[in-house]
């Protein structure tokens, strides 16, 4: 039952197996959402010049798309449904709004993609070129719109807006599915992270272009494939850049304790300094070891005050200030997390207490439950925290994260760069570390994606829908060691298909070289 | 629209998905009879090419069918899927190891070996019709889960869905499931392969399977037709309502029409492929037959104040469309997305017309191009 929270056993091994999961799809999802482009820019300048090359070049990619696809499939489906098999609490409490976003990428995004994706691969000689090509097209619309609405659902649950709470039902019910759709965190959310997949995608190809140069085979198909995802990735790369400094924008002002997390910002204040490296270490008067200290650090003064709001001077609350309650810049008047947990056990009191109410026809006591249950509403999630220290997520984990990726990402651009004029030059005797560097980079660009997602869903927590249900309250009620085995089952399987996957793609890699 | 109608709208468009997945789990029964009907490897090339080229829609329309669940009926997407945990974890599992086999399992240094992604298709060929078909039995004989004031759901058993393996009715369910599966698979190996040796076993198969699936399916009818059913009382109760759903049959000529005229073309379908064994169509009609006869199932248990996921711990959690549904505003708003259905169906139709106009041969597959 809601009012109570889950056993811990249960809640972790709940949210590893969401974690495993998740972390395994997003493996292989980023390479089709940006390969997909990829491919289709290539059979569209065979179909438009004739030349075979182009034919071979797209064919060579499409294998490995096909291969990268299969096991992308596989992991997602898993996902979907652990929604309602293992947070079946959660289901319930936001599924009027969350279950839309799934039911609209299935129908509009799953069908394309399924049906298109059969006849890029098995067309060639059954369609007309047109349409074969139209159809490779639609598998990059199909599997784009499907990361549409996944993440329309995911930027909801970061900043849930557009609905209102349904007493009676004891769930949100969408009120504004405009406001659901185009929330500044859902376009945010879909852009940055449709242009980071992009990006891993022209890491993809630009590396294994990188090793046939090495390897000194099929030079023209490499040079060819390094031009076309070098520029792909320089725009992407740019855009993920772009869109990665309005997410912390937004960041900033709908979900402060990430954003202080990102940080490792124990104090806030104006003109705060962006650390770009630091270290962080046990802080021996720290009220909580949830909180650390940044040691050896290296920053741009007044540049995370102008990143969030921009503005030197604009207040960035921290962790302990966030504990404390603060004013932000906005000027909202946020209380103590001590004081919205009592708000949030009132809400909670107010529920049980309405709906008893309801049930005995008592309709006085019914309204003034109602009352106070409105006007708390907003610090609903709180009430289920036991401390005021569980509203503080894993800081390191979020903290190097967040360099890491950022890090990578300025790699990237450089990567692009240097790739595209390597190959426009053909300077491919001279400059023999590029291609090492381009290979380093594709495994560096998983890290990177991967990376993004810790720093998203790490540094929610301890909110699975943001400030109005914790993890702790969304999982369903099941023996522990039913996840357990769970868990361990897909571990097991996703483990083997990854190996099985990377073996087939390197052979088919290595054989293309033959 | 009125919440009345939107509620029954959208358990007409989950009944059509019902309808159509059982359909496509021709693939699985397909799957199932890998090494009865491909007796050589040039054979079984031919028939996981055959059905490679389908396996994804049946793989979607699963997902879908979860999604238009979730988005339309939350309170069956949390209470199933969390309640009965181990048997849709059994069910996807199956599907997980499906997902990859058809694309690796020819795939130099594949890791595990040709033989073992043959034998995961064959396993989700098995597993996934029997177990989908004895979770849809529960939507009539019950689950034992109960519902508190949050409408979260407690699972009453340790069991976890595994109870259901517990009720011999679901058992007739899921071998009917599973044999028209195996039926279907046939007549579409008939519909879409070029081979003499693989066309003859295919109508051996199709004989003893479709005259399985018709005890079965006649025998669950029987037992569900004649014993008590979960209804909605005048006052609102859930209560077990004997001869529920022969009521319902009488109650809804359009409805039970639909099933007659489905099980007609199921027959249909399969008697004239097994007289005339030159004749490849009978995949349409069985097919088309079996949409219509699982979507009047699905009505059945659905319509008419009768409860579509009834609880036997505590018959007042028993889930009705009525109390499961999605708010009024999310139903609407779901019900424009829903227009798009027809062009949905129309570019499937015209995709897979593409790539079925002529069936697969031995030569095909000879040919060079993307082969599984």
């Amino acid at each position: 039952m809601m009012y109570e929270i889950s056993s811990a056993s249960l809640v972790e091994w709940s949210r590893w197996q969401f974690a495993m999961t998740a972390i395994y799809h997003y493996m292989f999802v980023p390479l089709t959402l940006g390969l997909a482009f990829l491919i289709a820019v290539m059979e569209t300048t065979w179909v438009r010049t004739g030349k075979e090359e182009w034919l071979r070049t797209t064919k060579f990619w499409m294998k490995l798309f096909g291969i990268n696809f299969a096991i992308g499939i596989a992991t997602g489906l898993i996902l979907e449904f652990q929604f309602g098999s293992n947070w079946s609490n959660y289901s319930w409490f936001v599924g009027d709004i969350f279950g839309a976003p799934l039911a609209i990428e299935g129908l509009l995004a799953f069908f394309l993609e399924a049906t298109f994706v059969a006849v890029m691969f098995f067309g060639w000689h059954k369609v007309s070129r047109r349409f074969h090509l139209l159809s490779t097209w639609m598998v990059f619309v199909g599997a784009n719109i499907s990361a549409l609405w996944i993440l329309v659902a995911n930027a909801w649950m970061q900043n849930p807006v557009g609905m209102e709470f349904n007493p009676l039902t004891a769930r949100n019910e969408m009120d504004d599915f405009w406001a659901v759709l185009l929330s500044p965190t859902s376009i945010n959310k879909f852009f940055h992270t449709v242009t980071s997949a992009y990006t891993l995608s022209a890491c993809f190809v630009v590396g294994v272009s990188t090793w046939f140069i090495l390897k000194k085979k099929q030079f023209e198909m490499a040079r060819r494939s390094i031009l076309l995802a070098s520029v792909f990735g320089i725009l992407s790369i740019l855009a993920t850049i772009f869109t990665g400094d309005t997410s912390a924008q937004d960041i900033a002002k709908t979900q402060p304790m990430k954003f202080a997390a990102m940080e490792g910002l124990n104090r806030g204040g104006r003109n705060m300094e962006l650390t770009v490296f630091g270290v962080l270490t046990d802080k021996a008067d720290a009220p909580t070891p949830r909180m650390k200290e940044t040691t050896m650090t290296i920053g741009l003064p007044g540049m995370l005050s102008f990143l969030a709001y921009r503005d030197t001077d604009a207040y960035i609350p921290g962790i302990q200030d966030i504990l404390d309650g603060y004013t932000s810049e906005t000027g909202q008047v946020y209380p103590s997390t001590r004081q919205r947990m009592e708000n949030g056990k009132k809400a909670i009191n107010a529920l049980k207490n309405y709906k008893q109410a309801v049930d005995a026809q008592d309709k006085q006591t019914a309204h003034a439950a109602l009352g106070t249950l409105k006007a708390h509403y907003r610090d609903f999630g709180y009430g289920y925290l036991q401390s005021e220290y569980e509203s503080i997520p894993n800081v390191p984990l979020v903290f190097y994260s967040f360099r890491i990726m950022v890090g990578l990402g300025f790699l990237f651009v450089a990567l692009f760069v240097v790739s595209w004029w390597y190959a426009r030059k053909r300077k491919f005797e001279k400059f023999r570390f590029i291609p090492y560097v381009a290979i380093a980079c594709v495994p560096l660009a998983y890290v990177a994606s991967q990376c993004g997602w810790i720093v998203a869903e790490v540094g929610r927590q301890p909110w699975v829908v943001q400030d109005l249900m914790p993890t702790s309250a969304a999982v369903t009620r099941i023996a522990s060691h039913w996840v357990v085995t769970t868990f361990w089952m897909f571990a097991v399987l996703f483990t083997v298909l990854l190996i099985a996957e990377l073996k087939i793609m390197f052979t088919q890699i290595k054989k293309e070289a033959q | 629209m009125s919440l009345d109608i939107l509620q029954h709208y959208w358990w007409i468009l989950i009944a059509l998905l019902g309808g159509i997945l059982v359909f496509l789990l021709f693939v699985q029964g397909g799957q199932s009879l890998l090494y009865t009907i491909g007796k050589t490897p040039e054979e079984k090339d031919l028939l996981t090419n055959s059905l490679g080229r389908k396996w994804e829609f049946t793989f979607t329309t699963l997902v879908v069918f979860g999604g238009a669940f979730f988005a339309s009926f939350p309170l069956f997407y949390s209470s199933s899927f969390g309640g009965a945990y181990i048997v849709w974890m059994l069910i996807l599992f199956s599907f997980v190891v499906q997902a990859v086999s058809y694309e690796y399992r020819r795939k130099p240094n594949n890791f595990l070996g040709q033989r073992t992604y043959e034998i995961f298709l064959i396993i989700n060929g098995i597993a996934a019709p029997l177990l989908i078909g004895a979770a849809v039995a529960t939507f009539f004989t019950g689950s034992p889960f109960k519902l508190n004031e949050m409408m979260q759901v407690t699972w009453m058993t340790p069991w976890r869905g595994l109870d259901a393996l517990f009720v011999p009715t679901n058992y007739f369910l899921a071998f009917a499931v599973f044999f028209l599966a195996r039926t279907l698979g046939c007549l579409f190996f008939i519909n879409t392969i070029n081979h003499a040796g693989i066309h003859l076993r295919c109508i051996k198969q199709l004989r003893w399977n479709a005259a399985l699936f018709v005890v079965t399916l006649l025998t669950f009818l029987g037992i569900i037709l004649c014993s008590k059913g979960y209804g909605i009382t005048t006052g609102g109760q859930i209560a077990r309502i004997p001869y529920k759903y022969f009521h319902n049959l009488l109650q809804m000529p359009v409805n039970t029409f639909i099933l007659l005229l489905g099980v007609v073309a199921v027959l249909y379908g399969i008697i004239k492929s097994l007289r005339h064994p030159q004749w490849r169509k009978g995949i349409w009609f069985t097919g088309a037959g079996s949409i219509l006869a699982v979507f009047s199932l699905f009505i059945l248990v659905g319509f008419n104040h009768t409860s579509f996921y009834p609880s036997t711990a505590d018959l007042q959690s028993s889930l009705t469309i009525y109390n499961a549904s999605s708010s009024h505003f999310t139903l609407e708003a779901m019900s424009y997305v829903s227009l798009i259905i027809p062009f949905v169906v129309a570019y499937i139709w015209y995709a897979w017309r593409a790539l079925t106009r002529k069936p697969i041969s031995p030569e095909e597959l000879r040919d060079g191009g993307h082969h599984y």
